[in-house]
């Protein structure tokens, strides 16, 4: 098991603002034409009264480091990316983000041992009140567990 | 009268594809997103790493399948989305992007379809998943 005795480990959280331009350009990169993303006057006038987040922007925020952590810097592979919100994000607002190593585990694949790590990312308004949560799980490869020797 | 969309299990969403993966929305979504991983940039870092050519970010392929709920965030939101990569996607690559509903729930704050969405180029499925899209209760 990769990284066993980070399990359960937290970062600190770190405060994070929601900010009009990076979601602007967040969402050009990813081309989604929806005007609450970056159309203030349609946002003001739509339920939410204000501009929204791209679903998967969570992605962007700084969740500060597990200390001792240092995952290989390349060869990782994403398997698995899931969100799950509890109100929609909005542009403007402050979160507390930080992260924890939830799960790692072995399986024994085609081309050898894979590890897979589990991590968990949360943001929470500065009241304390949870906004989303996100899990990632990351393949550590036979080939990359070899280069940094576990 | 509402514009909600009403869907019922078994519903498809329209197919959408997407315009071929360029080197320049890599570039863009690496500035956006802070990825910048070399393999998804760098032709040699690719090469490096035993691939045939700079592979997209697996967070495009999500977003874009988060595309097909754009129209209609006026009614409801993306609550859940889940994504499960399946293979990689290169320049120039072409994906379509779809989904169905897979079932209906009735929580207190509206009406929750549960949807399983896929990105595929050509018969190969790059990503597959499920996304919860809450349509809001005065919607309904």
């Amino acid at each position: 098991m990769l990284y066993a005795e980070f399990v359960g480990s937290h970062s600190e959280p770190v405060r994070n603002l929601v900010e009009r331009g990076a979601v602007r350009r967040f969402a050009e990169a990813i081309a989604d034409p929806s005007p609450l993303y970056v159309d203030e006057e349609v946002a003001v006038k739509s339920r939410y009264g204000n501009l929204l987040a791209p679903p998967t922007f969570p992605r962007t925020f700084d969740y500060g480091r597990i200390e001792g952590l240092d995952l290989p810097s390349a060869g990782l592979i994403h398997g698995e990316f899931r969100i799950s919100y509890e109100r929609p994000l909005l542009v403007g607002e402050e979160l507390m983000c930080s992260m924890q190593l939830k799960d790692s585990y072995d399986k024994e694949g085609r081309r050898g041992l894979l590890g897979f790590l589990v991590f968990e990312r949360t943001g929470e308004s500065l009241d304390g009140e949870r906004v989303f949560t996100t899990n990632d799980v990351v393949v550590v490869t036979e080939a990359v567990r070899r280069g940094i020797g576990v | 009268m509402s514009g909600a969309p009403h869907w019922s299990a078994g519903d498809e969403l329209e197919e959408r594809k997407l315009p071929p993966i360029d080197r320049m929305r890599l570039i863009k979504y690496a500035g956006a997103s802070g990825d910048f991983n070399p393999i998804h940039l760098v032709d040699e870092a690719a090469a490096d790493a035993g691939l045939p050519g700079i592979i997209a970010h697996g967070m495009v392929t999500v977003a874009t399948m988060g595309l097909l709920f754009s129209p209609y965030l006026e009614y409801g939101y993306i609550k859940t989305f889940r994504s499960r990569f399946s293979g990689m996607v290169f320049l120039g690559d072409v994906l379509h992007v779809g989904g169905c509903v897979g079932s209906v729930e009735e929580p207190k704050e509206g009406r929750l379809y549960a949807f399983e969405v896929y990105a595929r180029r050509d018969e190969d499925t790059v990503a597959s998943g499920e996304v919860g899209f809450l349509v809001y209760e005065d919607q309904l």
